[in-house]
């Protein structure tokens, strides 16, 4: 059985540094489109709203907007207006960046959670950030409500929410 | 259910590394031609290959498909990628089963490589773009945020400690320790896993497998075929996939309803009634700690929330009553992601042919299942093997 005898080694940090090779930084750009449904959640944030999906036929009101249900498989049935506050599912606090670089000790902890959003369909959450609270003092089912930025700071953009913080 | 019979004659894995010299088709070549010595086979008996591979980000190489052709044998012969995220390791042979079963061809190899290290420093940023690019990326989410977030609401539904969960990492790391293919193998305690650096609260480093380069191959045979090249086949007795929405936080995520799909898929298939009697040895995937956990809920193979407490009391050891990541799995042996999961076929494989060496389970097992998980916690891809 060969597999007791398996090729290759890997390289040391110092064979990598010595190792011949290519290297590129991409530079692409690209523009997503928002398309309908989402356009119209960001559009509702923008005038500071959390607009949610509701479909007639299996009765749910869903997160972010979609225009269609994907348990139905038909066109949902319009937006309404849902609350902006909620409760918290479950959160983790974060200390290295997206491109997984530390956090400096001095800087804020991320703090992301999932938000079950008061008006929608239970178990309806969305993904966002906690703010303005002691990360120490967070908890599964605390109350939060969003902070919005101000009027003419918002661009119909996901963080026009700076965050949610208890109330 | 008029498929017809498909049996594991080979495999074939190299070692999984942190930065591997060799190239993505380097690496999918010696996998593959390790597998095809094992089955007594040459390239030219292949009729069919799929190959696995995880996102194009990690390499920076567009159609890696085509790109890892020729490593994988495909030269002019029906080759095919096949991709569903994390999952694609347990898909892939799922895939080859296809090819088999359904009676288009007779052998059909099965391949997956996967060089991370081409993005660095670090792959982890090549994982942004997996998330919504108009409601979540604003957010500059990094991928360990859904682990956590996943992480601590099942902690939290069954009441489980850090400690509970750290423990299928010690278990992993070490039982890795005889893996001759291993990148992390360690002799690490409770402790040191509990004491390692907080990434995103509750995880902690040593609660996740490292980025990898590695790659795995297995042949797969028609029923008439395995006859003539062993007397040792293993069969695909069933197959499983599932996928759940890409809505991931509108889901509970305390447990994985997609991968319980997909296993009752495979258990109807292979007529597996009791699965927590009858699987003797598994191999789910660990690319965390908790996971391994989520996912033998999940599988069925035992009641929700009381995986921790099995684990504890050595019910998931390789001498326990069902033996767990008995290869040492992606916490040990190491996540190069497609790779990862076909390792974790291979290792049931061995385990039913008694060819584990020092990492083989008592008792003979008869009938051992790998699965494999990915994406935006939605996709439960599993395998049932039987000897
Ligand atoms: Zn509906």
């Amino acid at each position: 059985m060969k597999i007791e005898k398996v090729p290759m080694k890997g390289l040391t940090s110092e064979e990598y540094e010595k190792a011949l090779k290519i290297s590129w930084k991409p530079k692409l750009q690209y523009a997503w489109d928002n398309g309908i449904a989402i356009g119209k959640y960001l559009q509702g944030l923008k005038e500071g709203k959390l607009l949610a999906s509701c479909c007639n036929r299996c009765g749910r009101i869903m997160l972010p907007v979609r225009s269609f249900c994907e348990l139905c498989w038909r066109p949902t049935d319009g937006e309404i207006a849902v609350n902006d506050t909620g409760v918290v599912n479950t959160f983790a606090i974060c200390h290295v960046n997206w491109d997984a670089s530390r956090l400096k000790p001095d800087e804020p902890r991320h703090i992301p959670a999932v938000i079950e959003i008061d008006g929608a369909s239970k178990g309806q959450g969305i993904m966002h950030v906690l703010g303005n609270v002691d990360p120490a003092k967070v908890k599964i089912g605390m109350k939060v409500k969003a902070v919005w930025k101000p009027v003419a700071e918002r661009v119909g953009s996901i963080d026009d929410i700076r965050f949610f913080e208890p109330y | 259910m008029g498929y017809r019979k498909v049996a594991i004659v080979g495999a074939g894995i190299t070692k999984f590394v942190r930065r591997a010299e060799e190239t993505g088709p380097e690496m999918a070549y010696l996998a593959s031609k390790m597998a095809l010595d094992q089955a007594g086979l040459k390239l030219k008996d292949v009729e069919m290959i799929t190959l696995g591979t995880a996102p194009d980000a990690f390499d920076g190489v567009h159609m890696k498909g085509e790109y890892l052709l020729s490593g994988a044998g495909g030269n002019g012969k029906q080759y095919i990628r096949n991709f569903v995220g994390g999952g694609t390791g347990v898909f892939a042979p799922i895939h080859g089963w296809m090819h088999v079963a359904s009676g288009a061809c007779d052998v059909c190899l099965v391949v997956c490589s996967e060089k991370m290290s081409s993005c660095h420093p670090h792959p982890q940023g090549a994982f942004l773009t997996i998330f919504d690019h108009t409601t979540e990326q604003p957010l500059k989410p990094t991928l360990i945020w859904i682990f956590a977030l996943e992480m601590r609401r099942y902690m939290e539904t069954y009441g489980l400690t850090k400690a509970d969960i750290a423990r299928v990492a010690v278990k992993n790391k070490n039982n890795a320790l005889d893996h001759p293919s291993s990148q992390v193998a360690d002799t690490v305690t409770l402790e040191d896993v509990l004491n390692s650096e907080v990434l995103a609260e509750p995880v902690h480093r040593l609660d996740i497998s490292p980025a990898s380069d590695g790659a795995a191959a297995m042949v797969l045979v028609s029923e008439h075929v395995a006859k003539r090249l062993t007397d040792k086949p293993v069969w695909i007795d069933g197959v499983g996939w599932n996928l759940d929405t890409a809505y991931w936080a509108t889901k509970d995520l305390y447990y994985p309803r997609y991968v319980e799909k997909a296993a009752r898929m495979a258990y109807e298939m292979a007529g597996i009634t009791e699965p927590h009697k009858q699987i003797q040895v598994a191999e789910p995937y660990d690319p965390f700690d908790y996971k391994e956990l989520h996912h033998l809920e999940g599988l069925l193979l035992c009641e929700r929330g009381d995986a921790a407490r099995l684990t504890a009391e050595g019910y998931t050891a390789r001498t326990g009553n069902l033996p767990v990541c008995p290869s040492g799995g992606a916490l040990g042996v190491g996540n190069p992601i497609a790779a990862t999961g076909l390792m974790k076929v291979i290792e049931i494989f061995l385990q039913l042919r008694e060819e584990a060496g020092k990492r083989q389970v008592p008792g003979k097992p008869r009938v051992g299942l790998a699965q494999a998980w990915g994406d935006l916690m939605q996709v439960g891809t599993v395998i049932v093997l039987r000897r």
